[in-house]
């Protein structure tokens, strides 16, 4: 069992990634690349400050705001470059390649030999490394799900909200969508280098290539918990539904790693599972909408009321 | 109107071309000169292509223009981005679709629409107060959409959304209100409606308004002044009771006066009936 452990408390890791490519992907609308080199950036900042003796809280704090960079970088490209979202997060993503290179100074950092935020812990806390890491990764997501479910309650958050539902509806209502693109995109790329900070010191090294395919784990998790939590409304459980997702995915992962499949063969395994969560959430959507939208034909869509109508002719 | 008072907005030889330098090169605004005063409400009427949305566009600022400067109120607001004109501007949109937010509830489109021209800050987005008013307000309306505050707004139909989206261009009173043929997707009794509710909100608050329509009829009928554009530029401009004694046989002979051509709108000729 202590496989499935494994994988959940990776999976909690990985989820900050989750929440970060759903900020982009689904409320600003915006398929952001850059998230591939910011994990990495989290990773390369957090280990490069672990090793020079820096404390893991703010090493970690640091690759946040780093991500923050990255992220905003890329909202000017698009917003003031008037550069396509995607070639946007490729440029920074391509240029973050080289930057995190030199950030680390080589491909790989060890952080073995470190204190990390894991070992500080347990230490203090006399767990083991795997329930701890349970344990501060159910910590960590619960708050920035708290975080982010209050940030788009207020007005600066609704107003990215409103961004990727309907950028014109936005601006005649006054609201600057280059700026809530670039607060979206940094908020977004801070919560993946965040996450990068994490998975570095939970694996106990970085190395250049931790964000290969990091877009696609992304919206794998994304697609796994929309399927499973396609009725929720709350914006909360949502959140949660996309870390649970995240979580899912890594312990099909880490299931496929334990019957001892070649670690080649993992890469394929995740296009399956991707496969399988839409094959899921088309199918779960079928189910799912057929009661709803019997409903809104007969409450939801009365044009005008009728009843209205004739008094108003009267 | 008094020669002395200060127009609410003023567009003072406004020129806009689109794709300059090609071959398709159109001249979209010829030195246009408009100016509206305090409480007017003009209903602006024309060919295809006579440039009436370009006139709305390039005094909301969606894009900028070529040469000529808009006045808001006394203030040149010429070189104010869209998202920053949008203080002093309520608008409605021919599209059912552009003025609202489909995946969120009515009431938080409101609440955004009621941040219009203030700064958006991390405080709640919507309070307990503003509730209370939006229902209010919305029973106005008398379309049931007070009951449903916390329904998506993407379950309105298209008359409805276009009510809701008026609501939302006039909720912080604005110095000017633009509405752009915002009944012309909808069938004709949902028009009048909406119509109805635009007369009573423009009258109530006395807001300077510029509506096009496709429909000369609801030109005559609304607004206490009525222009009519052809190539970019003003070409008929009544009002007061002139306006009044108007009729559509008038509007089509008034064209083809000013203009030495027939009047060149599919729509308009079939609704002229």
């Amino acid at each position: 069992m202590d496989f499935i452990f494994k994988g959940m408390a990776q999976g909690l890791i990985w989820a900050l990634l989750a929440l970060g490519v759903y900020l982009s992907y689904r409320i600003l609308d915006f398929a952001d690349l850059s998230c591939e080199g910011s994990i990495t950036l989290g990773a390369s900042m957090a280990s490069m400050l672990l090793t020079k003796n820096v404390s893991p809280i703010i090493a970690v704090l640091m690759a946040f705001l780093v991500g923050c960079v990255a992220g905003a970088i890329t909202g000017l490209l698009h917003t003031k470059l008037k550069i396509p979202p995607i070639l946007s997060g490729i440029l920074t993503m391509t240029a973050l390649f080289s930057i995190n290179l030199h950030i680390m100074g080589s491909a790989n950092i060890q952080l073995n030999s470190v204190p990390t935020l894991y070992t500080q812990l347990s230490g203090m806390l006399h767990l083991s490394k795997t329930y701890l890491s349970l344990i501060l990764g159910t910590v960590v997501c619960l708050a920035v799900m708290a975080m982010l479910y209050w940030f788009f309650g207020t007005e600066l958050g609704a107003s990215i909200r409103a961004t990727g539902i309907n950028e014109n509806m936005c601006r005649a209502q006054g609201i600057d969508t280059d700026l809530t693109k670039i607060i979206g995109l940094a908020i977004s790329n801070g919560l993946i280098a965040l996450s990068g900070a994490f998975i570095c010191q939970y694996q106990g090294y970085s190395n250049i290539n931790l964000g290969v395919g990091a877009i696609v784990i992304g919206l794998a998790s994304i697609i796994i918990g929309e399927a499973i939590f396609s009725k929720v409304k709350n914006f909360f459980f949502t959140l949660g539904g996309i870390v649970i997702g995240a979580v899912i995915y890594r312990i099909v992962v880490a299931v496929v790693l334990y019957f001892n499949m070649p670690t080649e063969d993992v890469k394929i395994m995740t296009a399956f599972v991707v496969i399988a969560a839409l094959f899921v959430s088309k199918y779960a959507n079928k189910i799912g909408k057929k009661h709803p939208a019997a409903k809104h034909d007969k409450k939801e869509e009365p044009s005008i009321p009728e009843e209205k109508e004739v008094k108003d002719n009267a | 109107m008094p020669e002395n008072n200060t127009p609410m907005l003023s567009l003072k030889n406004v020129v806009k071309t689109f794709y300059a330098g090609t071959v398709n090169e159109k001249t979209a605004l010829n030195n246009l000169c408009l100016d509206l005063y305090p409480g007017d409400f003009v209903t602006v009427i024309g060919g295809n292509g006579a440039g009436k949305s370009t006139m709305l566009n390039a005094t909301a600022g969606v894009f900028p223009i070529d040469g000529g400067d808009v006045f808001i109120d006394g203030v040149n607001v010429t070189k104010l981005p869209e998202h920053k004109r949008a203080k002093y501007i309520g608008r409605v949109f021919q599209d059912p679709m552009m003025g609202t937010a489909a995946n969120m509830q009515i009431e938080e489109n409101l609440a955004i629409a009621a941040r219009r021209g203030k700064k958006r800050t991390l405080r709640w987005s919507i309070t307990q107060q503003e509730r209370a008013e939006f229902k209010k307000m919305l029973s106005i309306l008398g379309l049931g959409l007070e009951d449903r505050m916390t329904a998506k707004v993407g379950l309105l139909s298209g008359g409805q959304r276009q009510a809701l989206t008026l609501l939302m261009a006039t909720l912080n009173r604005p110095k000017i209100l633009l509405l752009d043929e915002h009944t012309a997707a909808l069938d004709p009794k949902t028009a009048a409606k909406v119509l109805e509710i635009t007369e009573k909100v423009v009258s109530e608050n006395k807001l300077t308004t510029l509506m096009i329509t496709h429909n000369m009829k609801d030109a005559i009928k609304h607004g206490n002044r009525l222009i009519m554009m052809h190539e970019g530029r003003v070409v008929v401009d009544v009002s007061g009771e002139e306006k009044q004694k108007l009729t559509v046989e008038d509007l089509l002979m008034l064209f083809s006066r000013a203009s030495g051509s027939e009047f060149a709108s599919d729509r308009a000729m079939l609704s002229a009936e």
